[in-house]
Formats: structure tokens, C-alpha cells, sequence
């Protein structure tokens, strides 16, 4: 007789997402971050599309570090800070990035865009200037299947260089 | 409705608040979408909502001896099991012959056959109940190819036999040539799949009296309520479909899927019931790009001129017919490539087999031919020593050639003028032209990347050139059509337009069209699309590069009648003023919100005419009329030809076989371009899928069984593997179609494959017969 551990053995939590508490109740130790976000805290903005880390749809700050959120046991980011795509909102860099997108064709389908958006804010938070080479490299942990990527790139750099409009950023 | 063209002046001067067709306005779903507000069909819930599981089959091909659900039924938070025993209806779903079955009750006929379903409280739950169904099989000797399939006494896995279809098509007499050149070859191809980034998803909710509502994503919400209706013994109109938010689709989302398995569940528990496929089970739920065989032999003259071109095309249907059908079809038009060719033999021929079940994906037939047919020009070139693009040119189709099919292309074509775009790119330097030698340009530019496997020693570089075609929208006599209502109210001080269709926004943007086609005809800068539901007529297939002409053909007429109405209206309310102004022979204009009567002559405001309750008009938008194949394949089975070229240039370390492209071309005619930006992207997109299969995504299938079902072992390209690209639009108007647009979706994806490979075949000096090309069929063999 196999018994699932998952389901026997669980926590609490208390995580902090987007500059707010939680606190989670019996959360099978297995869980993953991308799972709790998803099914108890209703933020759907990080993606579940291959759930290996390979395909980075599930990106997600864990403090100031771009993780993939499927990869990261929910009890791994208790007393760490977490910021998904919803909480990007008032974060300069990722709202240059998310307006270069929409205007550039970076977006098709979307599935995969919260976590570029992400991503992307991590690339240039860090390294505002980073130049091509360096923005191709560090986006390979991220799969998109309709853009082919071109347009992905073309508005992360013309995310890097253009002007703060705070009005159309937000 | 066919024959209409857009006045001149509808074009991209209609100022910035309605900036209409030919703009590349955003889309509407863009500012959602990033932001992670945008819901997808996996980011649905609802209250006391369960969760669905699927039990499938693990072997290719087995009786079911027995089913016991006893113990799944008692696991902690199950709420149902359910078998075949419990499909109210025909227990058979398919898009051209039902012969899939929603649950299987004597037979498995592929690893992954669904053949029970669990509901539970918890996703959890769920998959641990599944786990405790029990089945007893008695396994079958599986048939794995195409020619087991077809072999004296091969085993009928369905009732009519293993062919599925077999399309001859004859022209002229193949063997009447002596050819100064003759060049043979054979081709396989590896089972690519769609890989869209969201896996299949969706929540059924029972409504009260019986009916079910079915959140879903999918390509054609019509097809999935009929083949419902069909399953849960319901009449259509109880069942309504809403597309919930499409993460991609490619062809995986044209047959149902989960959809059934949702509304079986939903309505056995009375609850709203949600699914989500893993990755894993998405490999074994949705149908995959055929497997091909490609046998060619092209007869030339010396001075290149296609004398004769005889092939045979098999592909591997796998266990359920699907779009099979569809499939070989193109296959076969499409297999002599844009050529002019008088004397040809095709064979096409699509079996069933114990494989994965193979249908839709992007280019539909016409992908895999273009590998045989752009592998064989190259060829054909080196064997008369002329140059590749030379030889296409000398034999390139225009106006007035016709089809293997007999068919007369009509109108100007493009395909000359994509080739002559091609060769009059810039050269491409030479690896060393900038003096710091073979790794100039950093690690990322060599292959095998930061991966450092090379000092650059075996590097060599190949440039090549491909060029594909298909036919956009439905084929052989299909009577396709699309629906649209389109809505003007008063909102505001303002009139606003709504609009209705079925059309499924799967990415690629024909909301956004919709928009733009409302701007340009009504001079309405604020609309709205509504989500796509079963409440409108069908829009058809988000399929086939259909969508825009389709689609966008039923908004322009809905809205072409609305006109209409308002040039009524105007007559009505201010008499004698409006008759004179628009009898006077001025053509009217919407533009800004108001009816005028020419450029600039003021008629009346919408907000004048448009009454409190709205003005609303619905259209069906049909296409001529094509024919079957008759004898030989001969007919006029298709409505418009869509045409890409590629130039791929790549760099090959022929001492580890690895790859890396260095830049990639794409010309593409799409009549014309109502979206610039979505445009450009559809052949960004189409691109990168098709160097997918020309380098890395093949589905690993032995014994019936898909070996590498995730994202770690079913390569798809990163950003790393797509090189810069250019895109070169050509706006050749197709005079049938609205604004005369022709399909933009797959081309691209069409001729990117055989360019890349030919890149490698220059690179590598090896033949390469199987795509996707693998590392060690690169590999320089010594010369001792």
C-alpha cells in the first residue's frame, strides 16, 4: 500500500506576496509556491505550463531573485518576500516593460508573458544596461511558442531606453 | 458577400482615435495580459468547485477485460467515477468521423486512451483516486506503422479498415520524359507537436435544468458543442460553450479534448467540475503533427526546367482518424511545391496505427511536403550545377499555371516575387570577415553556446533558401462560414460598438481585427468584442489561416448592413437635407462618429441617429464555392493560395554536429496586411516553430509509447536558438477577399523548416534525409 506523504504531513504557513501577509493553513509539505499562490491565494498571474522549470511561466521574485515558483516548495518562501507579476504594478522597471510589450507585439497568445514580464523586470532591475547578448542569455529560461521572440526582445530594449512615463506606466 | 473590395480611402488615415484597418493597433487583451490579470482557461473557479482527473490506458493497443472503480469510489474526497458505461450518448467524438471514443469500454487503442474519469474535492485527491481505478487489460499486438497498418491481414483497428484516406492526383503522363537530370530521394519526418504554452483547461458548470455551460479553450466552440451535443444526448442549444482564455493552440485545439470528460462530470455531480492537463497528459490528450514518409523523383532538363515530378507521401494517423483526412489532402496538393509541373504522379495515403493520434497542427499537410519538395530543388540545383534560387525562379508558378489539381491559379502570384526578394537580400558576411577570427562575436554566437565545446576549428556555414504554399480556409467543397453581430448603442454622449462573433482568440489576434474592421467601416473609435460563446453562429475554425478572411468578412458585413440602416435613418430624420446630400452622388462616409456625405460634407451624428435601445445587424460571410477531388485528383478544390519564403544561414561545427543559427529571412504575402505588428509576429512565430522541427522537436515514440512527454525532453526553441530575423510583407491583394487579405498564420511555418536544413545540407555537405536534423547526421565522416 503506497500512501501519498503530501498528504499526510503539512504546515502552516505564513508568506508574505505582493506586500501582503498570509497565513496558510495545513498546506501539504510538497506544495509548491506556484500551487499555493495559485489555489489558495487566487493570484493566477504565474502560469503553470510545464511545472519542471523549464519553461518559466511560473516566474516570480523570491526576494530579489527571478525563481520559477513550481520549483520552490510554498515552505521554502515562508520569511522571504515574494512579488508575482501582481504585484509589478507600481514597479517602474516592470511597467516600462509591460507597456513596450503591448506596443512592440511582444504579447500573442500571453500565456507566457507574466513571466517574461517578470523576467525581464529582474534583467533590467539588476542591470539597467544590460545589452542584447546579455538579455538573450538571461531569458533562455523562458518559453514562448507564439512570438518567436523577436518582438520580446525589441521591447525589453526599448524598455531599457525609454524615458519614465509614470502616468502610462501604472 | 465575396467580391467586395475596401474603398480607397478606408485605409490608415483615419486618424489616431480610429486608427482602423492597416494600423497596427494593440491588442485589446494586451494590458490584461501583462499584468497576469488576463484569465485563462486554467485560471477559472468556481464556487464548490471539483476537480476532474483522467484514467488512460497504458498500453498501445489492449482489450478492457475489466474495470473496478470500488476503490477509487471510497478514497477520501472522491465524488464520482465514471466509465463508459456512463456516457449518456454516442460514445464517440472525431471532427471528420467519430470514431474516438470519449471513454474506451472494449478497447484501447493508444497509450493514453481516456478510459475513466474521477471528480474529487481536491486536484490531489483526485489524482490519488485515479491512481486506485483498477483495469484489467488483455493486451493486443500492437500496429506501429503505416505499413503494418496496410499489410494482408493487418488487424482492423477500426471496423472499415487501417486507410484512412488515400489521395491519388494525376496530371500528364510521368513517364514519357528523358530527363538530362534526374534526382531521387526519401524523407522522413519526425511527430512534431504544438506545444502551446498552456495546456488543455476548463470548468463545466451544470445549470439548472439539465444543460451544462463549458468554459474551455479551444479552436472552434461550435464543433466542440456539436460533438457534445452528440456525447451528453442533449440538444445543442443546452449546452453553451464560452471560450475561456487561450494560452496558444497550433492545431492541438481543433479536436475535443477534455471538453467532454468536463460535462460528463459536471453533469454526474451536479457541481462545477475543473481540469487541467499537466504537460505530461497533454502530450497524450491532444493530437500531434503526422509522422512522414517522403519518397520523391523530380526529372529535369539541363537548362532546369521540371520535367516530371512523381512522389508518395505516407503519414501515421495513429489511433483516431481526426483531421486526417484534411491532412493528406494538403499533403498531396501542396506536394510538387510552388512549381510549375505538367506531368505528375502523387500519392498520399494516412493510416490508422497504435501510434499517438496525429491531426491539426500549423501548415497541416503542406509542412511536411515542402521538406520533401524544397530538399529535392536544392538537389536538383547541385545536379545541374545551377544556382538554387535560379532553379526555383525558372520554375516558379505565376499566373495562369496551374495545380496538379488542374485548379488555374488566378490573379497576380506571389511566389516570384518572394524568391526575387530572397536573392536580392544583402549577402551575408562570412564567419571571419571581421578579422577576430572563428569565435568573433562571443559564446552565444558559436555552437553549442556558453557550453564551450569549440575553439571554432569545425565551424563551417550554409546558406539556404526555402519556399512553401498551402491553401488558407477550408478545402474540397467544404461549405465554411462565419458569423458576426455587431452592435452600436449610445453609451455616454458617445456611440460605442459591440461585437459578437464565435471566432477563437487563440493568440493571434483576430480580435483585434475585428476592432479595426468596426473602426474603418462604421467611424467608430470605442469597441468592444465580447467574449466568443455559442450564442452567435459559428465562426468556424480558428484554422486553416481562415480567421481574418472569414472572420473579419462577417464583420464587415454585419457592419457594411448596419451602414445601411444608418443611411435609412439619416434619410428618415432629416428629410429633405440628407436626400439631397446623399443622392447627389456622394458616397457616404463614416468616419469620427458621424454619417457624412462625401469627404466632408456633415450629415449627422451617430449619436443622432443611433436609437437608445441600439441598432444591431448579424452576417454570415461564405467564400465561393470549391470542389471535391474528382478523377486523378483533378478539381478546384481550394479558395486562395498563401505563400512564405525563408533564407536561413547557420553555422554547423561539424565535429559535434551542433548548430546555430546565425540570422533568418522571411518574405511572406498576405494580400494585405490589416495589422502590420500581429502580422510580423505570425511570421516571427510561424518561423520559430518551423526551425523547431527542423532542429529539435521530434516526439520520441517506441512501441506505441511517447518517451519524452515534458518540456525537458521535448525541446522546443528558446531565445537563444532564434537568431535576428527580417520580415519582408508583400501586399498582393487576393480581389475575393475583404480588403483583399490573404491567410497570414502559417506560411511562414511552412517554408522555414526545408530553409534551415538546406542551411545545414550547405554547411554540413551531408544529405540529411530526417527531420529534425540530429547532431550526428552533421557529423563529417573522415575521409581516410
Amino acid at each position: 500500500m503506497s500512501q501519498d506523504l503530501s498528504q499526510e504531513l503539512s504546515q502552516d504557513l505564513s508568506l508574505n506576496v505582493n506586500g501582503r501577509d498570509y497565513e496558510l493553513e495545513d498546506v501539504p509539505v510538497a506544495t509548491s509556491l506556484l500551487s499555493v499562490l495559485r489555489d489558495r491565494m487566487a493570484l493566477y498571474g504565474a502560469k503553470n505550463a510545464c511545472e519542471q522549470g523549464e519553461c518559466g511561466s511560473c516566474s516570480v521574485f523570491l526576494d530579489d531573485d527571478v525563481v520559477c515558483s513550481c520549483l520552490v516548495l510554498a515552505g521554502q518562501a515562508s520569511g522571504r518576500t515574494v512579488r508575482t507579476v501582481e504585484g509589478l504594478d507600481d514597479d517602474p522597471v516592470g511597467g516600462r516593460v509591460r507597456r513596450a510589450m503591448v506596443e512592440l507585439g511582444g504579447v500573442q497568445c500571453g500565456f507566457c508573458t507574466p513571466g517574461f514580464v517578470v523576467t525581464a523586470t529582474g534583467i533590467l532591475g539588476a542591470d539597467p544596461d544590460a545589452d542584447e547578448d546579455a538579455i538573450r542569455e538571461r531569458l533562455a529560461g523562458n518559453l514562448c511558442r507564439c512570438t518567436g521572440y523577436t518582438k520580446i526582445i525589441e521591447a525589453i530594449l526599448q524598455a531599457r531606453t525609454a524615458p519614465v512615463d509614470e502616468e502610462a506606466d501604472r | 458577400m465575396s467580391g467586395q473590395q475596401a474603398p480607397a480611402d478606408l485605409t490608415r488615415d483615419t486618424g489616431e482615435a480610429s486608427p482602423g484597418v492597416g494600423s497596427s493597433l494593440r491588442r485589446p487583451d494586451g494590458d490584461l495580459k501583462v499584468r497576469g490579470q488576463f484569465a485563462f482557461s486554467s485560471d477559472l473557479s468556481a464556487p464548490d468547485m471539483l476537480w476532474g482527473h483522467t484514467v488512460r490506458s497504458p498500453h498501445p493497443y489492449a482489450r478492457i477485460v475489466r474495470i473496478d472503480t470500488r476503490r477509487a469510489r471510497r478514497a477520501d474526497g472522491v465524488v464520482a467515477v465514471l466509465t463508459a458505461a456512463d456516457v449518456p450518448g454516442r460514445n464517440g467524438f472525431g471532427l471528420v468521423v467519430s470514431d474516438q471514443p470519449v471513454l474506451a469500454s472494449d478497447v484501447v487503442r493508444y497509450v493514453g486512451d481516456p478510459v475513466a474519469l474521477v471528480a474529487a474535492e481536491t486536484p490531489e485527491a483526485a489524482r490519488l483516486a485515479a491512481a486506485l481505478v483498477e483495469v484489467e487489460y488483455a493486451e493486443l499486438e500492437p500496429v506501429l506503422s503505416l505499413e503494418a497498418a496496410l499489410a494482408p491481414g493487418a488487424p482492423y483497428l477500426h471496423p472499415d479498415g487501417n486507410l484512412v484516406r488515400a489521395i491519388d492526383i494525376r496530371r500528364g503522363d510521368v513517364d514519357r520524359h528523358a530527363a538530362d537530370a534526374v534526382v531521387r530521394g526519401t524523407y522522413t519526418v519526425g511527430m512534431q507537436d504544438q506545444a502551446p504554452l498552456g495546456t488543455e483547461s476548463g470548468l463545466a458548470i451544470p445549470d439548472a435544468d439539465g444543460g451544462v455551460h463549458l468554459l474551455v479553450n479551444s479552436q472552434w466552440i461550435h464543433a466542440d458543442r456539436n460533438q457534445l451535443a452528440a456525447v451528453l444526448d442533449l440538444p445543442p442549444a443546452r449546452i453553451d460553450v464560452t471560450l475561456a482564455g487561450v494560452g496558444g493552440a497550433f492545431g492541438a485545439r481543433e479536436d475535443i479534448t477534455l471538453h467532454a470528460h468536463l460535462c460528463l462530470l459536471a453533469l454526474a455531480t451536479r457541481r462545477p467540475v475543473k481540469m487541467v492537463y499537466s504537460r505530461e497528459e497533454s502530450f497524450l490528450g491532444h493530437v500531434h503533427r503526422h509522422p512522414a514518409v517522403l519518397r520523391y523523383e523530380h526529372g529535369a532538363a539541363a537548362d532546369g526546367r521540371l520535367l516530371y515530378v512523381r512522389c508518395s507521401i505516407d503519414l501515421d494517423g495513429g489511433a483516431y482518424a481526426s483531421t486526417s483526412w484534411a491532412v493528406v489532402s494538403n499533403a498531396a496538393a501542396f506536394a510538387v511545391g510552388p512549381y510549375v509541373c505538367e506531368d505528375v504522379d502523387i500519392r498520399a495515403r494516412v493510416a490508422y496505427t497504435n501510434n499517438p493520434p496525429c491531426g491539426a497542427m500549423r501548415g497541416f499537410g503542406a509542412v511536411q511536403a515542402a521538406i520533401g519538395h524544397e530538399a529535392q530543388m536544392d538537389r536538383l540545383a547541385d545536379a545541374l550545377g545551377m544556382d538554387p534560387i535560379e532553379l526555383r525562379l525558372r520554375n516558379v508558378l505565376d499566373e495562369g499555371d496551374l495545380m496538379p489539381t488542374g485548379q488555374p491559379l488566378r490573379g497576380r502570384l506571389p511566389a516570384r516575387a518572394i524568391l526575387e526578394s530572397l536573392r536580392d537580400l544583402p549577402p551575408v558576411a562570412d564567419r571571419t570577415d571581421d578579422g577576430f577570427g572563428p569565435m568573433s562575436g562571443g559564446l552565444l554566437r558559436v555552437p553549442g553556446g556558453v557550453g564551450n565545446v569549440t575553439h571554432g576549428e569545425g565551424i563551417r556555414r550554409g546558406v539556404g533558401y526555402g519556399i512553401g504554399f498551402k491553401a488558407g480556409g477550408m478545402p474540397e467543397g467544404i461549405r465554411d462560414y462565419s458569423t458576426a453581430r455587431v452592435r452600436l448603442f449610445p453609451i455616454g454622449g458617445e456611440v460605442v460598438a459591440q461585437v459578437q462573433t464565435s471566432a477563437a482568440e487563440i493568440g493571434q489576434g483576430v480580435n483585434t481585427i475585428a476592432v479595426q474592421i468596426v473602426q474603418t467601416e462604421l467611424g467608430v473609435a470605442d469597441v468592444m468584442v465580447l467574449p466568443a460563446n455559442t450564442s452567435v453562429g459559428s465562426a468556424g475554425s480558428s484554422s486553416a489561416s481562415r480567421q481574418t478572411y472569414m472572420t473579419g468578412g462577417a464583420v464587415q458585413a454585419a457592419c457594411r448592413a448596419l451602414r445601411e440602416r444608418l443611411i435609412d435613418l439619416a434619410h428618415e430624420r432629416y428629410g429633405h437635407r440628407a436626400d439631397s446630400l446623399l443622392e447627389h452622388g456622394h458616397e457616404v462616409v463614416l468616419r469620427d462618429g458621424a454619417l457624412l456625405a462625401g469627404p466632408e460634407q456633415h450629415v449627422a451624428r451617430l449619436t443622432d441617429l443611433v436609437p437608445d435601445d441600439g441598432l444591431e445587424e448579424v452576417r454570415r460571410f461564405d467564400h465561393r464555392a470549391t470542389t471535391p477531388y474528382g478523377v486523378d485528383g483533378q478539381g478546384e478544390p481550394h479558395i486562395q493560395f498563401i505563400f512564405a519564403g525563408h533564407r536561413a544561414v547557420a553555422d554547423v561545427d561539424v565535429e559535434t554536429g551542433l548548430t546555430q543559427l546565425v540570422q533568418l529571412d522571411v518574405v511572406q504575402d498576405v494580400g494585405r496586411a490589416l495589422n502590420p505588428v500581429a502580422v510580423e509576429g505570425q511570421m516571427h512565430g510561424g518561423t520559430a516553430q518551423g526551425v523547431g522541427l527542423a532542429l529539435m522537436e521530434e516526439i520520441q515514440v517506441s512501441g506505441g509509447r511517447i518517451r519524452n512527454a515534458s518540456f525537458t525532453d521535448y525541446l522546443i526553441p528558446t531565445v537563444l536558438d532564434i537568431p535576428p530575423m527580417t520580415t519582408t510583407i508583400l501586399e498582393i491583394p487576393d480581389p475575393e477577399a475583404p480588403y483583399g487579405v490573404k491567410g497570414a498564420g502559417e506560411p511562414a511555418t511552412i517554408s522555414s523548416t526545408p530553409a534551415v536544413v538546406n542551411a545545414l545540407r550547405r554547411a554540413s555537405g551531408r544529405d540529411l534525409s530526417h527531420v529534425p536534423v540530429r547532431p550526428w547526421d552533421l557529423i563529417a565522416v573522415e575521409q581516410s
